[in-house]
């Protein structure tokens, strides 16, 4: 079936983007006579020789006449296998907002490198918006291979060092194609001049690759847009929520949960543009759906499934291109949001960082975000945003900014989770039981010596797992020794006693669908062990995670000069000096320094983490 | 077979026109359509239709009238208005003329299609429409290709091409003063192609103009002239008789056909996935004029 595809296109100036979609045009026959006629006769009044390509893609008046692309111009061309919609942003970093806009429903992006210049800073760049727009495919079209020789190792050379930088991003699918744009190699049919590359021309890689599975097709998500209540004779009772599937799927039968009332109902029917009458509404379809029970339903409210909810707050952390070039990001205005169907007024609480987009530094001191500029903010909206992340959903994931004095909309943004820093406030209506709730609990156990790197581990832990929507909460041994284990020592029966409680805090935390996140030395074995069995009896997924640190390495650390204390005999029962500790025997992972720095090892939690939910 | 959740190219296409007719029905005040009777604007009132069933369109159409309308079209108009039940708000040029709020290029049988413009202004003006439907299509002409799908107008219906708000992803902010309206383009991602796939799938009546039908025409300036009341043959042109379909509809005045034998719209789709020229290179008198004669108009306000 045939199936519609979106490219954007990113290139600095002069890397021959305008030509290669002017090729891919032209050679794709998708250019008129009449158009063609149009180039030629500008190309001649210019002194070129042939149809310069690039003209057809160069749309106003002022871009011709300085001689670049300074908006997003739409192309469309089609082959019998597929039609394609080309979003031509340009390049510079001036039109990073433009290249956001263009990537914002982009399915893959083709990013313009010239081979004699190799990866520039801007050519990272494009690779980083590309990621941060989540565009699941990224295709590095290496250009100008006529002027490098066709040369395998020249290409090669590229490859290797974008794929270094790529391995920082989160890119899903990285393909590398050598062309010439202006000879046409490798563009819609395959080069003779390079029969080293085996793999596909450009066209072909486009007409082939398989996007169906990057829509989320598993949290059902309606936000209602419009509702239509005919009230006339033939359908007087008529009342249906019409909207766009932002992702899952809906069929008649299927018990719903309209938000922000928490009330929950029954799917009627669902019916197609003109009331055709579907099975089912997937994921992208315009839809209306005939709910069985008269709800209090406007648009903005939000249906899913009672299992499967998205997030609910107010506080939410994003990442957020600024697009308007005479207003810059303030704390201290009100703006207007627009997510899904809803809006509301938000205030940015606080720009924790602007990111440096060449370099991905973070610049921490910034206190406000320019035009092209992009940064991560923590927002407070006046209504409850019901959202998932956007690397999980574009569409529920994703808002613009409207300044409320101008109307114009001032910056794009991208949701990365409820805010760590204010308490979550995670909405649940009724009685839920454990598979109601939208998050799955259970307990990390990080054991090892004091000193091993258990904290750091765990802080780094609970930022990712917070940052991507889904709540954790620390339990430390240190400081839980402050409070509800303020009376206890550290005699065997004592260290007991304290792993019993944490254990029992961590299967309340986890029975609520918070990720425990226990950083504990717990010694004892046999107290790790009474630990799992708890968790098991209750169905709750235990991870013994042990930091195998060598005792001179966290003795060499001593954070917290413990070590030279209990060495000095001041400190009775320590582990690893005057205590034992008995190394788990079959821990869920074994974290060593040696594995990497903090960032890796909590990486390697996740995976770890993913694999059980 | 098993369930892919996949849409085709035309049911993608239409999903989002009905989103897009859906977001300013229930954001925007006093909503409009531009209807002409011409092939775009036919297949936005269709899917305009889709988008609120089983309720009525929330909104009229208004058609600019230019007064060198083919009969044919007008007739064409009012029985679609009638069939959907619909208000027709006519914003006429003529008495625009007439008032002397814009002069005529060329005595009576001149271009009028620069003209519109005023009336169009006119129309949005005393009906207080927040949002004008237009049928442009971005594959139309380079100008188009930047234009949004929500489409900024300050007060004097301007377009300032170089400062267009950002549009991502499907969240179109509509938001305007009193006075300031938007356009609204359902169909921008459409080609000539696909509203064609989509006039054959659908069924969607159009009026007999797009059609192969023998007429008498003259040739001027490389296009064929259908010859009318509007049009007769000047100085050594000598009319002919020819076997034409409109690719699109404008003033009987300068819009051209093309020799076609395609009766059906099945024969048409074959035709126009062969074409080498483009719908208006091929038809329209009026965008020859300069290589930036879109982009100037649209900047005073036309669509
Ligand atoms: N030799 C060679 N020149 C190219 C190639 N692609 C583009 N060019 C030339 O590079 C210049 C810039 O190309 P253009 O497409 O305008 O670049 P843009 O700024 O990225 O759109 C033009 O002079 C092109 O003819 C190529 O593959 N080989």
């Amino acid at each position: 079936m045939s199936q519609l595809l979106r490219i954007a296109t990113a290139g600095s100036v002069d890397d021959g983007k305008s030509t290669l979609i002017g090729r891919l045009l032209f050679d794709g026959k998708a250019i008129f006579e009449d158009q063609l006629g149009a180039i030629e006769s500008a190309s001649a009044a210019r002194g070129h020789e042939g149809p310069d390509l690039a003209l057809f893609t160069d749309g106003l008046r002022a871009e011709r006449e300085q001689g670049i692309t300074i908006d997003v111009a739409y192309r469309y061309f089609a082959t019998p296998k597929r039609k394609f919609i080309i979003a031509d942003t340009p390049g510079h970093i001036q039109y990073t907002r433009n290249m956001v806009t263009g990537a914002s429903t982009a399915d893959v992006a083709l990013i313009l490198i010239d081979a004699r210049n190799g990866v520039l800073e801007q050519s990272r760049r494009h690779a980083f918006l590309a990621t941060l727009l989540g565009i699941p495919h990224l295709v590095l079209c290496v250009n100008k291979m006529d002027l490098v020789g066709y040369s395998q190792e020249r290409f090669n050379e590229i490859r290797t060092e974008f794929e270094a930088f790529a391995s920082k991003l989160e890119v899903p699918d990285l393909t590398f194609i050598p062309v010439s744009a202006l000879t046409g190699d490798n563009v819609v049919t395959p080069s003779a001049a390079m029969p080293w590359y085996e793999g596909p021309a450009l066209l072909g890689h486009l007409e082939e690759l398989h996007v169906a599975s990057d829509r989320n097709l598993i949290d059902a998500r309606m936000p209602v847009q419009y509702v239509i209540r005919p009230q006339q004779a033939d359908f007087h009772d008529f009342r249906g929520y019409a909207g766009t599937v932002a992702g899952g799927v809906f069929r008649p039968g299927d018990e719903v949960v309209v938000l922000p009332s928490g009330f929950s109902t029954m799917v009627a029917n669902v019916w197609g543009p003109g009331g055709t009458k579907l099975d089912e509404a997937f994921m992208g379809q315009a839809v209306t759906i005939e709910l069985a029970d008269n709800l209090d339903i406007s648009r903005g409210d939000m249906l899913c499934r009672p299992n499967n909810r998205p997030t609910s707050t107010q506080d939410v952390d994003a990442m957020i291109s600024w697009m308007d070039s005479d207003l810059t990001l303030s704390t201290d205005t009100t703006y207007t949001m627009l997510h899904t169907t809803r809006d509301t007024r938000v205030s940015v609480k606080e720009l924790e960082y602007r990111l440096d987009i060449n370099t991905l530094h973070r610049v921490e001191d910034a206190d406000s975000l320019a035009l092209n500029e992009i940064g991560r903010v923590r927002l407070r909206t006046q209504k409850p945003l019901h959202f998932d992340p956007y690397r999980r959903n574009r569409d529920t994931g994703s808002f613009i900014l409207i300044d409320e004095a101008t109307n114009n909309t001032v910056a794009a943004g991208m949701i990365l989770g409820a805010s760590q820093h204010e308490p979550n406030i995670v909405w649940h209506s009724g009685a839920v039981t454990r598979e109601h709730r939208r998050t799955t609990g259970m307990t990390l156990w990080l054991t090892g010596l004091s000193g091993s790197g258990k904290s750091s581990v765990a802080v780094e832990v609970e930022r990712r797992l917070v940052a991507s929507g889904q709540p954790a909460y620390i339990l430390d041994g240190d400081n839980l020794r402050h409070g509800l284990n303020a009376d206890l020592g550290f005699s065997p029966e004592d260290r007991a006693e304290n792993v019993r409680r944490v254990t029992e805090v961590a299967r309340l935390i986890a029975d609520a669908g918070v990720i425990a996140i226990v950083s504990l030395v717990s010694p004892y074995r046999a107290d790790r062990d009474a630990a799992r069995a708890a968790h098991e009896a209750d169905g709750l997924p235990f991870l013994e995670i042990f930091m195998d640190t060598p005792l001179e390495v966290a003795e060499a650390r001593d954070t917290k000069g413990l070590y030279a204390k209990a060495r000095a005999g001041e400190i009775l029962d320590f582990t690893g000096i005057n205590a034992p500790y008995e190394a788990p025997l079959r821990p869920d992972l074994l974290l060593r320094p040696s594995d990497g720095d903090v960032g890796t090892l909590a990486g390697l939690v996740i995976e770890c983490i993913e694999q059980r939910i | 077979m098993t369930q892919t959740y996949v849409l085709t190219d035309l049911d993608k296409l239409e999903a989002e026109a009905v989103h897009i007719f859906r977001e300013v029905a229930a954001t925007i005040e006093r909503p409009a359509l531009l209807f002409s009777g011409g092939k775009d604007s036919v297949v936005m009132l269709h899917l305009a239709a889709k988008a609120f069933w089983p309720a009525p369109v929330p909104f009229p159409v208004m058609h600019i009238d230019t007064g060198q309308n083919f009969d044919e079209v007008i007739e064409f108009r009012d029985r679609t208005v009638e069939r959907f039940g619909l208000r027709l708000i006519v914003a006429s040029v003529q008495d625009d003329i007439d008032a002397g709020r814009v002069a005529e290029i060329g005595g009576p049988l001149g271009p009028r299609n620069k003209l519109q413009t005023v009336s169009l202004l006119r129309g949005i003006k005393e009906n207080q429409f927040g949002a004008v439907f237009g049928g442009a299509r971005r594959d139309e002409e380079k100008a188009r290709a930047k234009e949004r799908v929500f489409s900024f107008r300050d007060e004097f219906g301007q377009w300032d091409p170089k400062n267009q708000r950002p549009e991502l992803w499907s969240l179109y902010n509509g938001r305007h003063r009193k006075g300031e309206n938007i356009r609204v383009f359902p169909i921008s991602n459409w080609t000539e192609l696909d509203v064609w796939n989509y006039i054959l799938r659908e069924e969607i009546d159009l009026p007999d103009l797009y059609y192969a039908h023998d007429r008498t025409v003259v040739e001027r300036d490389g296009m064929l002239l259908a010859v009318n009341r509007f049009i007769q043959p000047q100085g050594d042109e000598e009319p002919l008789e020819a076997t034409v379909r409109f690719r699109t509809i404008g003033d009987a005045t300068c819009t051209g056909c093309v020799e076609s034998n395609a009766t059906t719209p099945e024969a048409v789709v074959a035709e126009v996935a062969g074409a080498r020229i483009t719908e208006r290179g091929a038809t329209r008198a009026d965008d020859a004029i300069s290589e930036a004669g879109m982009e100037d108009r649209k900047k005073e306000g036309y669509f």
